[in-house]
C-alpha cells in the first residue's frame, strides 16, 4: 500500500437482519444497507460520499469507524487492518479516527458542560491530565472559533452552529488523522453552514486531516470534496475526482442526481437536458437483480437485469459501475447537458 | 408588483407575538405585502425568521391562547383575523389551502388515503353522492401522479413513500380547487430527485388550476427554480421584496447579499472560502434597537447611526422594482448589489 492512503475500505458489507423469521426461526431477510463498498481516502484529502436517504451512506460511516461491526470486508487505517481489532488496540485505533455527527443537539450530553464534553475523549482514553486538560480544552475551543471563557457553559446556551463547533472540538481532542463527518452541516441554516464548512476546510489544511464527508447536499460536497463517491442502494455507482464527476458524470444515476439539484440562478430555468427520475428508490431488503439502478434508468436493457455491472475503470479512466456509461465531453464548471 | 388587478391576498401590518416564560417573542413584526392571481411568490429566510408563523396566520392556524395577532389579512375582501369561525372554515380549503413540510405527520395513519382525500371534498360539498366523491378523488389522484389509483385508494399512508405521501397531501389541498396554495417547506423532507418531481408537479398543477402559490423555503435553489416574486425575511421583518431575477442579480439588502454569498453553489469551483455572515440570527425576545440585522451587517454605518437607532422600513430601490429595508442610500445599495463582490 502506498503511503499516501489514509484509509482504505475493501468490499465492506453490512446487512441488518429484519424481524421476519423463516423456517427454523432464523431471520430470512436482511436489509442490505452496505453491500460491497470499496474506496480509498487519500492523506490530507476529503472524500465526499453522496446519495439519497436509504442509500447506506450513514451506515457506511458507522462501519468504517467500527461503531457497528461490518458483516464482511476489511478496513485498513494507515495500512493496518482494523476490522477485527479489539480491546486496547481498538481503543488506540479510535485515537486516530474520530467522528462528527449530524445533529449537534442529540450528540452532546445536555448535562455536561462544554469543558467536560470536549475533555471526554481524553478521559475515555485515560489521557486526562487534570492540570493541563483545561488548557487543552481552551486551546481546542479557540481552534474551532468558540470563546474559551465559555467552557463552563452547557450545550443549550449555544446556538446550533456553535454546538456543531463543540462537536468538532471534541472530535479533534485526540489529534486524530482521519475525521468522518456524517452530514455535519445539514441541520444548520445556510449562513451558518458556510461558517462550519470554512472551519472544516481551515482545520483540514492546518492539521493535515484526512476527511470522509457524508452529505446528501451535492453542492456542499462539491465545495469541500477532492474525491467523490456516489452511492445508490448500498453500492458505490461512481467514484472519482470531484471536478470530473461533477463536470461529466459517467453513471446515469449521477447524471440524474446532479440534474435534480435546484439551479442557483433563475436565468438557467428550464435549461436543456434536465433529467427527471421516475418513481422512488427500491427497497434495500429486496434490491433489483443485476444493476440496482435499472428500474429507474432510461438506458436499461435486458443485460442490466441479468448481469450486475462491476465498479471498474472505463477506457476514459472513469471508475463507474454501468454497462452503458455516459460519454459526455469534459466541460468543467458546466451543468451536464 | 405592477399589477392593476386587486390582489387575491393582502397582508397589512401583520404582527404576531407569542407569550412565553422568557418573555414575548415577536415572531412577525409589521409585515405587509400583496399577492396577485396566478403568481408564485417565495418567502425565504432562515429558521426563526417568522416565515411559518406568517403563513399560519393566513389560515388562522396559530394558537389563539398564546399568540397575539394584529393587522389585517384580506382574502377575497374578508379579513381572516376577525372573521367568524364559520367564515374561516369557508376560506380554508376552498379559498386557501396549505401543505406542510412533513407529509407523514400531515396524514392520519388510521385512515385510507382515499378517505382522507374524500374528507376534504365532502366538507365543502356536503351533498355529494358516494359515487361522485369516489370519481373526484380518483381523478385527483391521477392528476397528482399516483400510479394505479384504483388499487391505491384503499391503502394507508405507511404504504406510500415520502414523495407519494407529499403527492397525497397535495391532492387533499387541491381537491376543492383553491385560489391560493400555501406550501410550507414542501420539499425539505424529500430527497433531491423526489424534490424535483414534486416541484415540477406543483408548477404543472399551477398552470392547470391557475392558482397562486406562496412557497415558503430556506433553499435558495428552490427559489431560483420556481419563484416570480421573492420576499426575504429576517427576524420577523421583510428585509427585501424583489423579482426573482433582481434578487439573484442585483439584490438590494445586505442580508440578501450575505445569504446569496453563503450558498455553496453547484457551479462554483471547489475551495475558496464561502462568504459568511458572522454570528447567528438574533433572539426574537430581545431584539436590539434599530435594524434587526445590524449586529451582523458588515455595511452597518456604526454607532449612533440610523442602523442602530431607527428600524428601517421597506422602500423602492433601483430600477428593478425591488423594495429594501435598509438605511444605506439607494446608490450604495444598487452599486454594491450589482457588483460581483458583495462581501
Amino acid at each position: 500500500m502506498s503511503s499516501d492512503v489514509a484509509l482504505q475500505a475493501i468490499d465492506l458489507v453490512k446487512h441488518f437482519p429484519t424481524g421476519s423469521k423463516g423456517l427454523l426461526g432464523r431471520p430470512d431477510k436482511s436489509v442490505r444497507a452496505v453491500d460491497g463498498v470499496s474506496f480509498t481516502l487519500r492523506k490530507g484529502k476529503t472524500l465526499g460520499i453522496v446519495g439519497e436517504s436509504g442509500c447506506g451512506k450513514s451506515t457506511l460511516a458507522r462501519v468504517v469507524t467500527r461503531l457497528i461491526e461490518p458483516t464482511s470486508g476489511n478496513i485498513l487505517l494507515d495500512g493496518v487492518d482494523i476490522t477485527t481489532t479489539s480491546g486496547k488496540d481498538l481503543r488506540n485505533m479510535r485515537r486516530q479516527m474520530q467522528m462528527i455527527f449530524q445533529d449537534p443537539v442529540s450528540s452532546l450530553n445536555p448535562r455536561h458542560s462544554v469543558g467536560q464534553i470536549i475533555a471526554m475523549p481524553l478521559r475515555v482514553q485515560g489521557l486526562l491530565d487534570e492540570e493541563h486538560s483545561n488548557e487543552r480544552v481552551k486551546e481546542l475551543m479557540q481552534l474551532v472559533g468558540l470563546n474559551p471563557e465559555h467552557f463552563n457553559r452547557y450545550p443549550h446556551e449555544f446556538s446550533g452552529g456553535q454546538r456543531q463547533r463543540i462537536g468538532i472540538a471534541r472530535s479533534l481532542a485526540l489529534n486524530p488523522t482521519v475525521i468522518v463527518a456524517d452530514e455535519p452541516v445539514s441541520a444548520l441554516d445556510v449562513s451558518v453552514q458556510a461558517q462550519i464548512l470554512n472551519l472544516l476546510e481551515r482545520l483540514q489544511t492546518d492539521l493535515g486531516l484526512s476527511m470522509i464527508f457524508i452529505a446528501h447536499d451535492l453542492s456542499v460536497v462539491r465545495h469541500i470534496a477532492d474525491d467523490v463517491a456516489v452511492m445508490y442502494l448500498g453500492k458505490i455507482v461512481e467514484i472519482g475526482p470531484a471536478e470530473e464527476v461533477y463536470a461529466s458524470p459517467a453513471h446515469p444515476y449521477t447524471k440524474a442526481l446532479l440534474s435534480a439539484v435546484p439551479i442557483h440562478d433563475p436565468s438557467e430555468r428550464g435549461g436543456p437536458g434536465r433529467i427527471r427520475l421516475q418513481g422512488d428508490v427500491p427497497s434495500p431488503i429486496d434490491p433489483p437483480s443485476g444493476c440496482r439502478f435499472r428500474t429507474r434508468c432510461w438506458k436499461a436493457t435486458d443485460l442490466c437485469g441479468a448481469v450486475e455491472p462491476p465498479l471498474q475503470a472505463e477506457a476514459s479512466g472513469r471508475v463507474v459501475a454501468c454497462h452503458f456509461p455516459e460519454e459526455t465531453p469534459v466541460s468543467i464548471g458546466k451543468r451536464p447537458e | 408588483m405592477s399589477n392593476t388587478a386587486a390582489p387575491v391576498l393582502s397582508v397589512q401590518n401583520l404582527r404576531v407575538s407569542f407569550d412565553t416564560q422568557d418573555g414575548t417573542v415577536r415572531a412577525v413584526d409589521d409585515i405587509s405585502f400583496d399577492v396577485y392571481a396566478g403568481e408564485t411568490i417565495c418567502i425565504v429566510g432562515e429558521s426563526g425568521s417568522g416565515k411559518s408563523v406568517m403563513a399560519g396566520s393566513i389560515m388562522r392556524l396559530n394558537n389563539s391562547s398564546t399568540a397575539t395577532t394584529e393587522g389585517k389579512i384580506l382574502v377575497n375582501g374578508i379579513d381572516v383575523l376577525t372573521a367568524s369561525e364559520e367564515e374561516v372554515r369557508g376560506i380554508r380549503g376552498s379559498e386557501v389551502a396549505m401543505i406542510f413540510q412533513d407529509p407523514m405527520s400531515a396524514l392520519n395513519p388510521y385512515f385510507t388515503i382515499g378517505k382522507q382525500i374524500a374528507e376534504a371534498y365532502v366538507v365543502h360539498h356536503p351533498g355529494a353522492s358516494k359515487r361522485e366523491v369516489h370519481d373526484v378523488v380518483l381523478a385527483m389522484m391521477i392528476k397528482v401522479g399516483i400510479p394505479s389509483p384504483e388499487k391505491r385508494i384503499d391503502e394507508y399512508p405507511h404504504q406510500f413513500s415520502g414523495g407519494m405521501r407529499q403527492r397525497i397531501v397535495i391532492a387533499i389541498a387541491l381537491i376543492n380547487n383553491p385560489k391560493i396554495l400555501i406550501a410550507d417547506e414542501p420539499t425539505t423532507a424529500l430527497d433531491v430527485t423526489v424534490q424535483a418531481q414534486i416541484l415540477d408537479l406543483m408548477m404543472a398543477l399551477q398552470k392547470e388550476f391557475g392558482m397562486t402559490i406562496i412557497l415558503i423555503t430556506h433553499d435558495l435553489g428552490v427559489v431560483a427554480e420556481v419563484a416570480q416574486d421573492v420576499i426575504v425575511m429576517y427576524a420577523g421583518h421583510i428585509v427585501e421584496q424583489s423579482h426573482v431575477d433582481a434578487l439573484f442579480h442585483s439584490p438590494t439588502h445586505p442580508y440578501s447579499w450575505g445569504l446569496l454569498g453563503s450558498v455553496a453553489s453547484y457551479g462554483a469551483n471547489k475551495r475558496g472560502d464561502l462568504y459568511t455572515i458572522s454570528g447567528s440570527p438574533p433572539s426574537l425576545i430581545s431584539l436590539s434597537a434599530g435594524c434587526a440585522f445590524h449586529p451582523r451587517c458588515v455595511h452597518s454605518m456604526g454607532s449612533a447611526s440610523a442602523c442602530m437607532t431607527i428600524q428601517p422600513t421597506l422602500r423602492s430601490v433601483g430600477a428593478d422594482g425591488s423594495r429594501s429595508a435598509c438605511h444605506l442610500s439607494d446608490e450604495v445599495l444598487v452599486s454594491i448589489g450589482r457588483g460581483s463582490d458583495r462581501s
